[in-house]
């Protein structure tokens, strides 16, 4: 059988998992993303102590504390900054990102269209749920205009939702897929083939929010795999998304950009001048 | 079922069906400790036990042969998840014993088809041998969660309305 992979066995799923219980509603898709994400790791035998998961504010937010490797929960909307700092200094790291479609498109929007460009070696993950989950169902960027259910938005949005892999493709990610909660083991190869592609991946993994969008349980009638294999042309990818109904999942487009490398060398002598002047030390 | 047909493999893709379903068990009983769902929690736990039991059997069953490592993708199951693992979005946190019981009965079901169709099948004789005794587990399984979820009551018609939310739309 040809998919036996011929690497050695080290750490299971589990392994990569930590002692803390997820405090996330029954139901909640992201339980789907953690175990994709320890799947990930252990198919790819990463070193625990060489892999950084950075993240906002959220209820996705909170993978870091489930995960058994370093990580960093920072403030809501500034994790992509934080992950690209830390690759820069550390780039024998494999550093991941994770949170949710308010984290990432609103407060965080920006970020993410610079990190596109700046195509640092990173894998961005956004548990896409079309709601602020942790503040009790706000409509985010992604939310369909007419949705109607939260008291800030009795009318709806009625402003154009945000298309996050249009955003990636038109600012140069270069790996762009789309995944499903409902298909851990699939979501599981897109985050490893992104770990795996050079520079800037980014991933959206449909995740429902069975509490403030109920309705999102029936995800699972409607995805299906996209019929075409990942293409490297960027005007290719930019037509298949033209009649991209958000449900086709599978990666889209693989780039051949070199990522982005500083070309400095770190110098321990910057972080003692940040520390003095913010009088961290004397 | 075309890449199972040796006894190697048949292994390596039980245990991956046993290890994720008491992976999963036990992911469900947490998070109904988590909201206070105990009796549940516990019918969870017991089933994460079982089903980890069931894991260990199948890795003295391989003996001293290591069996082929897989990556969790690149499994042959006929279907994106492995055939006992219960949905991620199935569980509710005010489901009732009959409830996660049901989800059970469905998940040991459609372990008991998975191993008769490898049975059936064209693979090493000696391997679904293997499979057909796996399926007839699996079977005696479905008989005794089946008699355990008759001792409890189906739920009531508005079992999920609960009068002060801990989640509430704003
Ligand atoms: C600076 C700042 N503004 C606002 C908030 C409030 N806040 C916390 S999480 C969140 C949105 C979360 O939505 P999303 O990123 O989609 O994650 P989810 O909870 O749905 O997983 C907001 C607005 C905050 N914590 N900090
Ligand atoms: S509020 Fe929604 S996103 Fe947050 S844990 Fe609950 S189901 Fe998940």
């Amino acid at each position: 059988m040809e998919q036996l992979s011929t690497r050695q066995a080290a750490l299971k799923p589990k392994d990569y998992k930590s002692d803390n219980k997820p405090v996330w509603c029954p139901g909640c898709g992201d339980f789907s993303v953690l175990s994709a994400f320890t799947k990930a790791m252990s198919a790819m035998t990463l070193d625990p102590e060489r892999v950084a998961v950075i993240s906002g504010i959220g209820c996705s937010s909170r993978i870091p504390a489930y995960l058994n490797v370093y990580g960093f929960h920072a403030v809501h909307g500034r994790a992509l900054p934080v992950a690209i700092g830390l690759k820069i200094t550390r780039p024998d790291l494999t550093v991941l990102v994770a949170g949710g479609d308010g984290d990432g498109f609103s407060i965080g929007g920006n970020h993410f269209l610079q990190a596109c460009r700046r195509n640092v070696d990173i894998t961005y993950v956004v548990m896409d749920n079309q709601v602020y989950g942790m503040t009790k169902g706000q409509a985010s960027p992604t939310t369909a205009p007419d949705w109607m259910r939260s008291k800030l938005t009795p009318h709806g949005t009625r402003i154009n939702p945000f298309y996050p892999l249009v955003i990636a493709l038109a600012s140069g990610a270069n790996f762009i897929a789309r995944a499903s909660s409902n298909d851990p083991n699939g979501t599981a190869r897109v985050i490893a083939e992104a770990v795996e592609h050079p520079g800037f991946s980014f991933v959206q993994v449909l995740s429902p929010c069975v509490t403030f969008r109920p309705e999102q349980r029936d995800w699972k009638k409607i995805v299906r795999p996209a019929p075409v294999a990942p293409t490297a042309d960027p005007a290719v990818a930019a037509r298949r998304l033209m009649t991209d109904d958000n449900f086709f999942i599978g990666t889209l487009f693989k780039g051949g950009r070199a990522p982005f490398e500083s070309g400095f060398a770190p110098r321990a002598e910057v972080a003692g001048e940040l520390e003095r002047s913010f009088g961290l030390t004397a | 079922m075309k890449t199972i047909t040796t006894r190697v493999e048949f292994l390596a893709h039980a245990l991956a069906i046993e290890e994720e379903a008491a992976e999963r068990y036990a992911v469900f009983a947490d998070q109904m400790q988590v909201t206070n769902n105990p009796e549940v929690a516990t019918l969870f736990r017991e089933m994460a036990r079982l089903e980890d039991e069931h894991a260990r059997r199948i890795e003295e069953m391989s003996g001293d042969k290591p069996l082929p490592r897989i990556d969790p993708w690149a499994f042959d199951f006929g279907d994106a998840e492995p055939p006992e693992a219960v949905d991620y979005t199935a569980t509710h946190y005010l489901m009732t014993p009959y409830q996660a019981l049901g989800l059970v009965l469905n998940a040991e079901q459609r372990a008991a088809e998975f191993f008769q169709r490898i049975a059936d099948g064209d693979g090493e004789a000696d391997m679904r041998r293997l499979a057909a005794e796996f399926a007839d587990e699996e079977r005696e399984h479905v008989e005794r969660v089946r008699r355990w979820r008759g001792k409890y009551p189906p739920p009531e018609p508005h079992w999920d309305e609960d009068p002060d939310p801990p989640n509430e739309l704003e």
